[in-house]
């Protein structure tokens, strides 16, 4: 009976085991093999030892401006994207009319494939002919290259992605709705208003899709690509102020064919992902509330 | 002022009440206020690019701007199958998502179905392990899987973009085995009583039961994969091969971009997700809320 519940087990996970080997820990294994070679894709791969590790961090501009790219857009873009999104799912959350009509508004934007996305913001912020400069000329205010200039470039992909902060919204609002009304009673009754109701009912109680929003914004920023890609066309300009992280790891492999330094980049990626997450679990771990669960 | 704080006391009350009542007229203002406000914010783009797409070429490049276009031209809209091979790569992602989104949920149901209920050995740590993959960055394993698949000669196939997909993806075999457990053991005992298979429960008892959680799937998966560019990009490279992420750059040359056609490619590309939306609105919803809050 045990055993063939363990062999029934297997057959069931088969798939994803065999997933698991080809396609993740085979992999996983061979890229760090990789990350010590200057595999280019064609011939043989040559042990090199910690070579690319020590030009990445030593010799390798590049490699620092599209940290600090990746790390201005996390930093400023997950925070605001974060509060963008629990403001509208606190909003809705306030028994409103035309409740359904408002959530799909907000939301909808987050449907949007970035390709078409990336496309219609590049229209947007057209520095001659776009809508976004033609209404700060209308009311005389100084107007901005965005898209194609140095400063701007990350800001105005901050911007694009606050369009698309309604994703977060509706696990916010699921939160939201799930806090007793209970608690907001004896609040009440405490002679709580409404801004403490607020900060000590409801962030409180809805901390665990807070946390879980802000690992996958942190998780989704660092990995940010596509927009880069198609408003740069694909070469991470002006002066490499829009090549992130993962921009310049794809460069790296499937433009220059540097496979084995690309490797490397993609281990330091994963360590410094990993840094993060723990971090965040030391940091907002134990304060999280989780509802009971089994 | 008491005095007349005592003699005015039943005017007080309603004064009092008539207070409260205005702040509450007063902060439904500001919600409804800000609602509206944040939705034109939100919907504005959404106009911006309709409005374009319907632009004659000249219109488009005007400024000021207009936002309803003085002639509505569907012109661009006709353009964009003969400008680029847009119905080609409209085909090929049909192809590739339908492709995709059938197996991942014939993998992804049957995995989470042996994590939800069947209690083999190691079951836990192996549970432990598809969890600790979905904090993976693909950018780690991105460089050896496409070499797998340049050693097989899969590259500018669909293969590689399809393939995988067999083999279930961790974050919807944890959104399925949320699911089944709450299934009511009983009709699984019962079944296993009358001599049913395990592989004939799930098939004939569970399945059936989860097909708001398998819709939930299916429709998430299609978006993604409707939306992925990086697999594409790396893949194929073969215009013809190219699906609609990849192919509507066609119409962003370096230095002359087609507006009209691009925004009305854009329309194109967009239009099955809104319908999908539409009709799968409470799985949707459902699906990120219980991913989302029960993590």
């Amino acid at each position: 009976m045990f055993k063939s519940k363990t062999f029934s087990f297997y057959m069931f996970i088969l798939p994803w085991l065999i997933g698991f080997f080809i396609f993740t820990a085979g992999p996983m294994i061979y890229s760090l093999y990789m990350s010590f070679t200057d595999y280019s894709g064609l011939g043989a791969a040559n042990w090199v030892g910690i070579e690319n590790y020590q030009k990445i961090f030593t010799e390798d501009p590049l490699f620092w401006q599209s940290l600090w790219n990746t790390f201005f857009y996390t930093i400023f873009g997950v925070p605001l994207g974060l509060v963008v999104g629990y403001l509208l799912a606190v909003l809705l959350n306030a028994k409103v009319k035309f409740m359904g009509a408002f959530r799909t508004i907000f939301y909808l934007p987050s449907l949007v494939p970035t390709v078409a996305s990336s496309l219609l913001w590049i229209l947007i912020f057209q520095p001659d002919f776009g809508i976004a400069n033609s209404i700060l000329s209308f009311f005389h205010l100084p107007t901005s290259n965005w898209l194609l200039s140095e400063e701007m470039v990350k800001p105005s992909l901050i911007i694009m992605s606050l369009w698309g902060a309604g994703g977060g919204m509706v696990i916010y609002l699921a939160g939201l709705q799930s806090v007793p009304a209970t608690l907001y009673e004896a609040a009440e009754l405490d002679g709580a208003g409404k801004l403490r109701k607020f900060w000590h009912v409801t962030v409180p109680m809805t901390s665990n899709v807070i946390f879980f929003n802000l690992i996958m914004g942190l998780i989704g920023a660092f990995q940010i690509f596509t927009q880069a890609y198609v408003v740069s066309n694909g070469n991470g300009g002006p002066n490499y102020k829009s090549l992130f992280y993962v921009f310049y790891l794809y460069q790296d492999a499937f433009k220059f064919f540097k496979m084995g330094y690309a490797s490397a980049l993609a281990w330091i990626l994963f360590i410094i992902i990993l840094i993060f997450t723990l971090i965040q679990f030391k940091v907002f771990g134990k304060k999280v509330y989780y509802e009971y669960d089994e | 002022m008491e005095i007349a704080d005592v003699k005015a006391k039943p005017a007080l009350k309603t004064k009092k009440e008539s207070s409260i009542k205005r702040g509450k007229i007063l902060e439904r203002l500001l919600v409804y206020g800000l609602l509206i406000g944040l939705s034109i914010v939100f919907i504005f783009p959404f106009l911006w690019l309709i409005g374009t797409s319907l632009k004659p070429e000249n219109e488009a490049l005007t400024f000021p701007p207009t936002l309803i276009p003085n002639v509505w031209d569907f012109a661009n809209y006709k353009d964009v199958f003969t400008i680029v091979n847009f119905g080609q790569y409209y085909m090929n992602s049909i192809i590739v998502t339908v492709g995709t989104v059938l197996g991942t949920v014939l993998s992804s149901t049957l995995v989470a179905y042996g994590f939800a209920r069947i209690k083999g050995k190691g079951r836990d740590a192996w549970f432990v392990l598809l969890l600790a993959t979905m904090m993976l960055p693909p950018q780690v394993t991105m460089i050896p899987v496409y070499m797998i698949f340049a050693k097989l000669g899969w590259t500018n196939t669909f293969l590689p973009l399809v393939v995988p997909a067999f083999f279930g993806n961790a974050y919807f075999i944890f959104l399925l085995r949320q699911f089944f457990r709450t299934i009511p053991k009983e009709l699984e005992e019962s079944a296993y009583l009358d001599g049913c298979s395990t592989l004939g429960i799930f098939w004939r008892i569970v399945l059936p039961l989860s097909a708001p959680a398998i819709i939930t799937v299916a429709l998430l998966s299609f978006m993604w994969t409707w939306n992925d560019f990086l697999g594409p990009l790396i893949y194929l490279n073969d215009d013809a091969k190219y699906t609609l992420a990849l192919g509507i750059l066609q119409f962003k040359g370096a230095l002359l971009i087609e507006w009209g056609p691009m925004m009305a490619a854009s329309v194109l590309i967009i239009l099955p997700l809104i319908i999908m939306f539409f009709v799968g609105q409470r799985y949707f919803i459902e699906g990120i809320a219980t991913t989302g809050g029960k993590g």
